[in-house]
C-alpha cells in the first residue's frame, strides 16, 4: 500500500521536475543520520540544526528563490541501513544529502552514491559530509559528488600539535583511543605531527580500546598515571570519551585531555566540573568566539530546542547551497556539484573555501578550553552545568591546510 | 511386517504442495512488476535474504531444538568470504560470476560451521545458547581487531557490476539482483524442505523431542547437531552473500548479536513449529525493520510487544494461527468464528489505537518536545501536551480493553465448542 | 606497586559491581531455571528510578527505595507475563525475557528520552577515600564495595538462616511436595523473580552513577553479566562471587599489559613484521583484546567445564 503511494509521490515529483519549473520550488535535502540508539541525540541535535538553519535561510531567503525543507532519516549508524535509505531517497526524488556521524558510514555512502550517479545518469545526487572526518574522504578515497563541510582529522590534529609546540609544560603524551579507522587515523597523525613539531616530547603510552565497549576506564587511567604522561590526546567520543573523563577525576588524574568530541551532546554533561580547566577540544568553531559571532543563533537554538548548537556545518553547509543555487540559478546537483568547487563563503567561523582539487572545506581551527562561565570570555552555558568553553587559540585556515593525494576523477 | 523386503507405499502425486511451490515461484516473479518502485525492490530483495536467513536458523531451533545466539556469525563470515572473493574476481585475479557467490558465502559458512560447531553443538539447550552467545560476541569483537579483512568500521565495500555483461546481465540494476535473490531464495527454500524429509532431518527432530531416546537408538545426538548446525551455516552463509551483493558492503553488523536477535525474533514471530511460519516472520521483521522505523522512532518498542505478546499468547507464531484456520476452513466451520473474529479484531484494533496515541505522544512529550508538541497521527493534527487526546486515549484503552475481554472470551467459547465437536466426530 | 595495589582495587570493585548484577541473575536461574535475559535491563531501571527518586528525595533513600520499586516491577512481571508463559517451558520464558529487554530498553527511552540523564554522585561520596603514593581510590568506589559486600551476606544469611528463605528452596527443588504441605509455590516463584531483581536494581543505583545512566547501558553490561554467571556456575551465587571477582580483575590487569604474540616471539628470537603472515595477529597487544577476554574465557569454560567453577549442573 505505502508502495503505491510512494509512488505516485515519486511520479509527481518528477513531472513537476520535468515541466521546467525547476528553479523556484523548494529543495528537500535528505538528513541520514541515527535518530535512535546510542548516538541519537546526537543526531536530533544535528537534525534539528540542519532545520534551524534551513529555517533562517528560507526567511531571509539565501537562495534566492528556492527554499530549503531538511528531512530526517534514521540510519542507526549503520552503513547498511544508509544504504537502504539512500535507495528511499532516490525513490522520493530527494537528491541532496547531509550526513556527519560515523566514518563508517560516510565511507559506505560515498561510495554509494557514487556508483549511483554512474549508472543513473540525469538523477545525480550529491552527498554533504558534515562531520565525518576520516581523511580517506578526500585523499585516497575521495569523490567527485562527496563535499566535506567539517574539517578532516589530520587538520585538526595539525592545528592541536601546533598549539601543543607552543606549551612546553607538555613533555609526556599518553595516546589513548577506539580501535577503528578514525580512532587510529587520529594516533597516527598524533605520532606522525608531534615528531616533527616537538620532537622533544615524548610518547609515554598509546592504547586503542574497542568502541563502545569498555565500560570501566578505570585501568586506562592507572595505567596514563603509571606512564607518567602529563598530557592525553583523544578522539573519543560519546560515552568512550564522558566515561574517560569521569574515571580520570575519580582517580585524581591531572593531565590535559585534548578531545575532538568534547563539545557534542552529552560529554558535557558527563565532564560537568570533572573537566574543568582540563579538557580541550578542537573544532572548526566555539559560540564563545572573539565577538561571539553566531551566539545569536546558538541563543535562539537553546531557546527553541533547550539544547545547545555546536553542528556550525550546517550553517556553512546551507550558505554553500543557498550560493551554488543562486549562481547557477538552478537547483540541479550536476550545475550545483560544479559550483561547489572552490566556491568561497562567510560563514560563523570566516571564510571557508570548497578546495576544489579534493572538496576539502577550508576555514579556521579553534581550540577551546572547559572553564566556568564568567559572563566576558565564556557565556554561554553548556548543558546548564555551569560551565563553557572557552576560545584558547583561533588558528587560520592557511596553518591548518593539509596537502592531498586526492586524484579527483571528475564527470564528462 | 519385519523381513518383507518391499514395503507397500502409497505415493499420489502431491498436488498440493507444487501447486504451493508453483505459486511461491510465480508470485516471485510477478511481484517486481507490480511494485517497481526501487526502494520496493530493496523491500522484497531483503525479504528475499532474510526468508533464507530465518529459515537456516529455523533448522536449528525449530527442527533441532538448538537456540542459538550466534547465528549471524555464519551468515555475516559467509558475506566477508563472498564479498573478498567478489573484491580478487572484479580485479582479474580469479574467476567467478556473480551469480555463483552465494554458494561461495555457503561454503565459507559451513567452514565455520563445521570449525565453531565442533565447539558448541558438544552441548544443548542452555549450554548451547550460551557458547553461541559468547562465540558471537567473540567474533564480532574479533571485526574490530582485525581490520584487513573485516575492514573494520567501514566494512569492505565492493562493485557487483564488473566484466562483460552476461546476456545483457549485469547485476546494476536492482531488478536484476532481485530475480538472482528470488532464485536463491527459492531453490534454497526447496532444499531445505527437502532436508526436512531427509533421515538426518528426522533425526534432528528426534533429538530434539528427546535426546536420551535418540542416543539409546544409536544416534550420537552430538553428531546430529554438529551436522544439523553445518547445513545451517551453509544457508546462512548463502544469505550473507546475498545480502552482500544487495547492499554492495559487508560491515561488522553483519556478525552483530543485534542480527542474530534479530533473526531469532523472525524466526519465533512466524512460528518455528511449520515449515513456512520463518518465512512469514521473515517478511513481517523486514517490514517492522525497515518499513515501520520510517513512521515511528518506537518501532523496536512495537516490535518487542508485539514478540512477547506472540510468546504469551501464540508461542507457535503466526503460522500457528494459520494453520488453526485452515483446519476450520477445511471442515467448514470457519463461518461460524468468523463473527467472533471480526468482533476481537475490531477491539483489537481499537486497542492497537489506543496503544499507539499513548506512544506516540509519550514519545513526543519526553523526548521529541523542543520542536513544539504539535503531532499527526492517522492524518489529525493535535496537541500532545493537552488534556483531550489523553483522555480519548484513556477512553480507547477503557472501551477497547473491555470489548477485546468480551471478544476473546467469546472466541474461547466458540472455539471450545467447536473442537469438542471435532472430538466427538472422531470418535 | 603502587600500580599493582591500584590496578586490584580498581579490579575488585568492578568485580563487585559485576557480582551485584549477577547474583540476582544467578538467584533466578537456580531457583526458577528462567535465563533472565533482561536482567540487566532492570540493572537499568533501578539506575533510572534512582535517578528520578533522587531528584526528590535525595540519594541514599533513593537507594533503598529504588530496588524496592524495581523489586515490584519485577515481582509483576512474573505474575502477569511469566506466569503465563511457564507451561511452555523454560526456551518460552528465556524468549519471554529477551523480548522484554527489548521492550524495557524502548520504554525507557519513551520516558527519559534518548540522551544520559545527569544522574549524579551526592557529595558525601564524593572524593577520594585515601591516596596511595599519588593515585587516589575513590570513595564511591569504595562504597561500591562496601555495599556488594552487605548484599552478598544479607543474600546468604536469608537464604540459610531465615524460615523464609528455606521454604524457598524446598520450592524449588521440590515444588510439589512444598505444594501439598500448604506453601503457595508460584508466590514463592514471584518473590523470587521480584528478589533477584531488586538485587539487579541495586547494582543499578550503584553503577548508574558509577558510570553512566543512557539506555545502551544496559546492552553494554548484559553479556557480561551472562558470562560471570554461566563461568561461575549456573546457579552457585558462591561461584557468581568468585567468577565476578576474575572476570574484575583479569580485565583490569590485561588493560595494564603490552604485551602481543610478537613481542613474545622476539624473546626467543623470532622476529615478526608487517612481512609475517597474520601480522595481524602478532601485533595485537593483550590490553586491546583485554574487554573482549570474558568471552574468550566463557567459551574456554563451556568447552572444558561446562558446569563452571562451583556449578553443580551442566545443563
Amino acid at each position: 500500500m505505502f508502495n503505491l503511494k510512494r509512488a505516485r509521490w515519486a511520479l509527481f515529483l518528477v513531472s513537476t521536475l520535468l515541466a521546467g519549473s525547476a528553479y523556484a520550488q523548494t529543495v528537500k535535502i535528505a538528513f541520514i543520520d541515527p535518530l535512535s540508539g546510542l548516538l541519537g541525540p546526537v543526531g536530533q541535535n544535528q537534525l534539528r540544526s540542519w532545520q534551524y538553519i534551513a529555517d533562517i535561510a528560507n526567511q531571509k531567503n539565501w537562495a534566492g528563490g528556492p527554499k530549503f525543507e531538511i528531512v530526517g532519516f534514521d540510519n542507526k549508524l549503520s552503513p547498511q541501513e544508509s544504504l537502504t535509505i539512500l535507495k528511499q531517497v532516490e525513490d522520493q526524488g530527494i537528491r541532496y544529502i547531509v550526513q556527519g556521524n560515523g566514518s563508517s558510514v560516510a565511507l559506505a555512502l560515498a561510495d554509494a552514491v557514487a556508483k549511483h550517479n554512474a549508472r543513473n545518469p540525469g538523477k545525480e545526487i550529491v552527498y554533504l559530509n558534515y562531520a565525518a572526518v576520516d581523511p580517506d574522504l578526500t585523499n585516497s578515497k575521495c569523490d567527485y559528488w562527496h563535499f566535506r563541510l567539517d574539517i578532516n582529522s589530520d587538520m585538526k590534529m595539525e592545528a592541536l600539535t601546533t598549539y601543543l609546540a607552543k606549551d612546553k609544560s607538555v613533555k609526556n603524551v599518553y595516546l589513548l583511543n577506539q580501535n577503528y579507522s578514525f580512532g587510529q587515523a587520529v594516533a597516527r597523525a598524533a605520532k606522525e605531527y608531534l615528531a616533527r613539531k616537538r620532537p622533544d616530547v615524548k610518547i609515554v603510552g598509546e592504547d586503542l580500546h574497542p568502541l563502545a565497549q569498555v565500560k570501566d576506564f578505570a585501568p586506562y587511567v592507572s595505567k596514563i598515571k603509571a606512564a607518567g604522561a602529563d598530557t592525553v590526546i583523544t578522539g573519543n567520543w560519546g560515552n568512550d570519551l564522558a566515561l574517560l573523563i569521569k574515571a580520570a577525576k575519580d582517580a585524581g588524574l591531572n593531565d590535559k585531555f585534548y578531545t575532538y568530541y568534547a563539545a557534542t551532546t552529552g560529554v558535557p554533561t558527563a565532564m560537568g566540573a570533572a573537566g574543568e580547566n582540563k579538557v580541550y577540544y578542537v573544532g572548526y568553531w566555539n559560540v564563545n568566539n572573539e565577538k561571539f559571532v553566531g551566539a545569536d543563533l546558538a541563543m535562539g537554538y537553546l531557546k527553541k530546542f533547550d539544547d545547545d548548537y555546536y553542528t556550525m556545518a550546517t550553517y556553512t553547509g546551507v550558505a554553500f547551497l543557498a550560493k551554488a543555487f543562486k549562481e547557477t540559478k538552478s537547483t540541479d546537483p550536476v550545475k550545483v556539484a560544479k559550483a561547489l568547487e572552490g566556491m568561497k563563503v562567510q560563514s560563523l567561523n570566516g571564510e571557508v573555501e570548497m578546495r576544489k582539487s579534493d572538496h576539502q572545506a577550508q576555514q579556521s581551527v579553534t581550540i577551546a578550553k572547559w572553564v566556568k562561565i564568567n559572563g566576558k570570555t565564556v557565556k554561554y552555558d553548556q548543558e546548564k552545568t555551569g560551565y563553557g568553553w572557552e576560545t584558547e587559540v583561533v588558528i587560520p585556515a592557511y596553518v591548518a591546510t593539509q596537502p592531498t593525494s586526492c586524484q579527483m576523477k571528475r564527470p564528462g | 511386517m519385519a523381513g518383507t523386503p518391499s514395503t507397500l507405499r502409497y505415493r499420489p502425486l502431491n498436488l498440493a504442495r507444487w501447486l504451493i511451490w508453483g505459486l511461491t515461484a510465480l508470485v516471485m516473479a510477478v511481484l517486481p512488476q507490480l511494485f517497481t518502485q526501487g526502494f520496493a525492490l530493496t523491500l522484497m530483495s531483503q525479504m528475499g535474504v532474510a526468508i533464507i536467513f530465518a529459515l537456516s536458523y529455523n533448522m536449528l531451533l525449530g527442527q533441532s531444538g538448538m537456540l542459538s545466539f550466534g547465528h549471524a556469525v555464519y551468515s555475516g563470515l559467509g558475506a566477508y568470504v563472498a564479498v573478498h572473493t567478489l573484491n580478487l574476481a572484479s580485479k582479474g585475479q580469479i574467476w567467478m560470476p556473480v551469480s555463483l557467490l552465494p554458494l561461495v558465502g555457503g561454503l565459507a559458512g559451513a567452514f565455520f560451521g563445521v570449525l565453531f560447531g565442533y565447539v558448541t553443538t558438544k552441548r544443548a539447550g542452555t549450554t548451547f545458547a550460551m557458547i553461541t552467545l559468547g562465540i558471537g560476541e567473540l567474533v564480532f569483537s574479533c571485526s574490530l581487531m582485525f581490520p584487513e579483512f573485516f575492514g573494520g568500521e567501514g566494512g569492505v565495500t565492493t562493485n557487483r557490476v564488473f566484466g562483460q555483461p552476461f546476456l545483457g546481465i549485469t547485476f546494476g540494476p536492482a531488478v536484476q539482483v532481485y530475480y538472482l535473490i528470488a532464485f536463491w531464495c527459492l531453490a534454497s527454500m526447496a532444499l531445505m524442505y527437502a532436508w526436512s524429509h531427509t533421515p538426518l532431518g528426522r533425526i534432528a527432530n528426534a533429538v530434539r523431542d528427546n535426546p536420551e531416546r535418540a542416543e539409546f537408538v544409536g544416534y550420537d545426538t552430538q553428531r546430529v547437531r554438529w551436522l544439523t548446525l553445518i547445513i545451517s551455516s551453509f544457508f546462512a552463509g548463502i544469505a550473507g552473500a546475498l545480502g552482500m551483493i544487495n547492499f554492495e558492503i559487508v560491515t561488522a553488523e553483519n556478525v552483530s548479536a543485534a542480527r542474530s536477535g534479530g533473526v531469532l525474533l523472525a524466526a519465533f514471530i512466524g512460528g518455528v513449529g511449520f515449515f513456512f511460519g520463518p518465512i512469514i516472520g521473515a517478511c513481517v521483521f523486514i517490514f517492522f525493520v525497515v518499513a515501520l522505523s520510517d513512521y515511528t522512532k518506537a518501532w523496536l518498542l512495537y516490535l518487542g510487544l508485539f514478540f512477547m505478546l506472540m510468546v504469551m499468547f501464540a508461542p507457535g507464531g503466526i503460522a500457528s494461527l494459520i494453520m488453526m484456520q485452515v483446519q476450520l476452513i477445511a471442515r467448514k466451520r470457519f463461518g461460524r468464528m468468523a463473527p467472533h473474529y471480526l468482533a476481537a479484531g475490531a477491539s483489537g484494533l481499537l486497542v492497537l489505537a489506543a496503544l499507539i496515541l499513548t506512544v506516540e505522544m509519550t514519545y513526543k512529550v519526553s523526548v521529541d518536545s523542543s520542536s513544539g508538541t504539535l503531532m499527526k497521527l492517522f492524518g489529525v493534527e493535535f496537541d500532545a501536551a493537552a488534556a483531550l487526546p489523553w483522555a480519548v486515549a484513556m477512553g480507547l484503552w477503557i472501551a477497547g480493553g473491555w470489548l477485546l475481554n468480551a471478544a476473546r472470551k467469546r472466541v474461547a467459547r466458540a472455539w471450545g465448542e467447536i473442537q469438542a465437536e471435532f472430538l466427538q466426530e472422531s470418535r | 606497586m603502587e600500580f599493582f595495589v591500584i590496578s586490584l582495587l580498581n579490579g575488585v570493585s568492578y568485580g563487585l559491581l559485576l557480582f551485584m548484577l549477577s547474583s540476582g541473575l544467578t538467584l533466578i536461574f537456580s531457583m526458577m531455571g528462567v535465563l533472565n535475559f533482561a536482567h540487566a535491563a532492570f540493572y537499568m531501571v533501578g539506575a533510572y528510578v534512582a535517578y528520578a527518586l533522587g531528584l526528590k528525595i535525595g540519594f541514599f533513600p533513593a537507594l533503598f527505595l529504588a530496588p524496592l520499586v524495581v523489586g515490584v516491577l519485577g515481582a509483576l512481571v512474573e505474575r502477569y507475563g511469566l506466569r503465563t508463559v511457564h507451561r511452555y517451558g523454560h526456551v518460552a520464558e528465556l524468549l519471554f525475557t529477551f523480548g522484554l529487554a527489548y521492550l524495557i530498553e524502548e520504554l525507557v527511552k519513551v520516558v527519559w528520552g534518548l540522551a544520559a540523564v545527569p544522574y549524579r554522585v551526592p557529595e558525601i561520596l564524593e572524593g577520594p577515600l585515601f591516596t596511595l603514593y599519588s593515585t587516589s581510590f575513590p570513595k564511591l568506589r569504595g562504597f561500591m564495595m562496601l555495599v556488594a559486600l552487605l548484599m552478598l551476606l544479607s543474600v546468604f544469611l536469608m537464604l540459610t538462616r531465615t524460615r523464609i528463605g528455606l521454604v524457598i528452596q524446598a520450592a524449588l527443588t521440590h515444588p510439589e511436595t512444598a505444594q501439598a504441605l500448604g506453601h503457595n509455590v508460584p508466590r514463592v516463584f514471584m518473590l523470587v523473580f521480584g528478589g533477584g531483581t531488586a538485587l539487579a536494581g541495586l547494582a543499578g543505583v550503584i553503577g548508574g552513577v558509577a558510570f553512566i545512566t543512557e539506555p545502551s547501558m544496559a546492552a553494554s553490561l548484559g553479556p557480561i553479566v551472562f558470562v560471570v554467571a554461566v563461568v561461575g556456575g549456573m546457579g552457585s551465587l558462591v561461584g557468581a562471587f568468585l567468577a565476578s571477582l576474575l572476570i574484575g580483575i583479569v580485565q583490569t590487569f590485561a588493560i595494564a599489559v603490552d604485551w602481543s604474540l610478537g613481542g613474545m616471539l622476539a624473546v626467543i628470537g623470532i622476529v615478526v613484521n608487517e612481512q609475517t603472515p597474520l601480522y595481524s595477529l602478532w601485533k595485537l597487544q593483550l590490553s586491546q583484546v583485554a574487554p573482549v577476554l570474558p568471552y574468550l574465557l566463557l567459551v574456554l569454560m563451556l568447552i572444558f567445564r561446562p558446569k563452571g567453577l562451583l556449578g553443580t549442573r551442566a545443563d
